[in-house]
């Protein structure tokens, strides 16, 4: 399955993610990847370190929100950085797994923190080509 | 943004009259030049802001307004609570009370020259800066309810800092009605040991000059003397704030159909403050407020202890401390009644005019100070609340530069090791853990403060007192 890919777009004062895949879960997945590109090169992070999420929301949309933030909050509460994820979505509920290291200001520079997603430019959709695209613009 | 579809009431003022669901006009701030320049958002934005329940006058969009999240930043909105009136977890934003605060050194900038060098390296090493920092404070679960609710009173009571620094802060720094109870265990996990860190972005501390004076008079009240250097330092409520933003974002969207309200774009989530979910909000949200009080006052702390070392004999004084992203109940005249209003300011300084009650005894003729960051290699300025700001825009005025370009666009166009050389050249020093930060927050990706100044001073929004220049900037 080609297709798999993540890319930022701009925003005046913040940046935009967006996460491409054959699934909901594998486009989550990009846009969470998408989300630590913001703050340092995804290739930099050892992915050791393995940490549980799970999150519910009403919608698909609110639910991407939700997972770019439970992200958050374990990048901020550990101090880590991630650079692997495995999702798995049943209805509205997610639960996934992060794979990631401390944060190691030498080794990854990190630009910029993230502060949490927002329901700016929020959008989650199966396209033609039978893709999915999940984005939102996080504030940083 | 298209000035056709704005009526011009002066060279510095915008009208826009109430249409579809507006309950009242939109107002911009800005003189031609910067409104041609301003995002079409802006207009978008600020007329959501003029349909909400509740609202009072108009919706005003500050001379630096840009895109934000619901409301535009430089946006400012009162509510009145007997009126059906709301609050907004997007009109104040996610690092509530992200705000800057002055410090005098009584130092003049050509002593400190041979220090500059070590005064940057020293603060950098000991103010925590960028991500994944930590502050020296761990916080235990009754320390971090006791911080909620005492602000900057809290740090001063635990050694950091003066009763004299608490005068010179909003609120006398300590936010009342805050509710520790109400902010959730998630946010107070993000914040167990970020009390005393700068955090990352626009965020700073910087060492500036005092360039030029416009206003003898107020510039002698705030003790402000060309060619001394002081302190600034901009940061906000850290994870905790951020985390309350988010959560209360989330509940307002889902509780917003249930009270009846709808919503013309989901970031401005809002809920009546007679509700619950209203009343949960401001609890939470005044206590973010007094997490970026204490944590402007430890970091106040540890400024003062470089100095301390480098310069014996030094002592930095606290000019002012303002917040920029909060919801505040203020006193304010409408049309001849002085009504009780719940004013929103989204990337917006309070700039209070001479008489007001809230300020402190020495301040109290001449007006608030109102502080305004630049962008490393710009100036900031000092400006001071003025009576017709209280008709303003509720006595609000512009709070720095706002971003003219996006982080990508700053990225291709700046390198970060060749910027710090470049300011390095023109005698300001740059310390950051990061280099693409440094590039992403390049001055040239911001609009120009100056014109920003200008346009709020001749609004009459505030007037201009001092203009300072960057000396060292810690970059987080």
């Amino acid at each position: 399955m080609g297709g798999v890919y993540w890319e930022h777009f701009s925003h005046q004062a913040d940046m935009g993610v967006r996460g491409i895949g054959p699934t909901l879960a594998v486009a989550f997945e990009q846009a969470a990847l998408a989300m630590t590109a913001i703050v340092t090169d995804p290739a930099w992070v050892v992915p050791d370190t393995a940490v549980e999420i799970r999150c519910e929301a009403p919608d698909d949309e609110l639910l991407l929100a939700d997972w770019l933030n439970a992200l958050i909050l374990e990048m901020a509460a550990r101090h880590m950085l991630f650079s692997r994820f495995e999702v798995t979505l049943n209805g509205q509920r997610l639960h996934a797994t992060a794979w990631g290291e401390a944060v190691d200001t030498q080794k990854h520079q990190p630009a910029v923190e993230v502060k949490g997603a927002t329901y700016t430019e929020l959008k989650v959709e199966k396209g033609e080509s039978g893709r999915w695209l999940a984005q939102c613009v996080v504030d940083v | 943004m298209n000035l056709a579809q704005l009526k011009q009431m002066s060279d510095v003022e915008w009208r826009i009259a109430p249409s579809g669901k507006m309950r009242v006009p939109a107002v911009i701030y800005a003189d031609q030049a910067l409104i041609s320049e301003m995002d079409e958002k802006v207009y978008e934005q600020i007329t959501n802001v003029a349909t909400l329940p509740g609202i009072v006058q108009a919706a005003y969009a500050m001379p630096d307004a840009h895109w934000g999240y619901g409301f535009p930043i430089g946006g400012v909105a009162a509510f009145d609570a007997d009126e059906g009136g709301v609050v907004s977890a997007g009109g104040v934003g996610f690092d509530i009370s992200c705000g800057v605060r002055t410090l005098h050194t009584g130092l003049k900038a050509e002593d400190i020259a041979p220090l500059k060098q070590r005064l940057a390296d020293r603060l950098f090493t000991h103010i925590p800066a960028g991500v994944g920092s930590t502050g020296l404070l761990r916080l235990n679960a009754g320390e971090m309810d006791a911080m909620l609710r005492g602000g900057a009173r809290w740090a001063v009571e635990h050694g950091y800092g003066s009763e004299a620094d608490l005068d010179r802060i909003e609120e006398h720094g300590c936010m009342a009605g805050a509710e520790p109870s109400r902010v959730s265990e998630h946010a107070k996990r993000r914040q167990r040991d970020e009390i005393g860190t700068l955090g990352s972005g626009n965020h700073y501390l910087e060492l500036q000059e005092i360039v030029e004076i416009y206003d003898i008079k107020a510039a002698e009240r705030f003790r402000l003397r060309q060619g001394e250097v002081v302190v600034s330092i901009h940061c906000g409520s850290r994870g905790l704030g951020h985390q309350i933003g988010t959560e209360f974002l989330k509940q307002m969207v889902i509780a917003a159909p249930g009270y009846g309200i709808d919503l013309p774009d989901r970031e401005l989530a809002c809920a009546p403050i007679h509700s619950p979910v209203g009343q949960d909000y401001l609890g939470a949200m005044r206590a973010a407020v007094n997490c970026a009080l204490a944590n402007r006052q430890v970091i106040t702390n540890l400024t003062r202890k470089v100095f301390a070392d480098l310069v014996p004999g030094t002592h930095l004084t606290l000019i002012y401390d303002v917040s920029h992203n909060t919801c505040k109940e203020e006193w304010h005249t409408v049309g001849g009644q002085t009504r009780r209003l719940y004013v929103h300011r989204k990337g917006a300084t309070r700039a209070f005019g001479p008489g007001h009650p809230s300020l402190p005894g020495e301040l109290r003729d001449i007006g608030q100070p109102v502080l305004i960051g630049g962008s490393m290699g710009t100036a900031s300025y000092i400006l001071v609340g003025t009576e017709e700001g209280g008709t303003r825009a509720f006595s609000s005025a512009c709070h720095g530069a706002g971003r003219a370009m996006s982080r990508h666009q700053a990225t291709r166009q700046w390198h970060g090791r060749a910027l710090v050389d470049e300011l390095a050249s023109q005698g300001i020093l740059i310390r950051s853990p990061s280099l693409r930060g440094v590039a992403e927050e390049a001055p040239g990706a911001y609009k120009d403060v100056s014109a920003v100044v200008e346009a709020a001073d001749r609004a009459g929004l505030a007037r201009k007192v001092a203009k300072l220049k960057p000396l060292v900037c810690i970059k987080g």
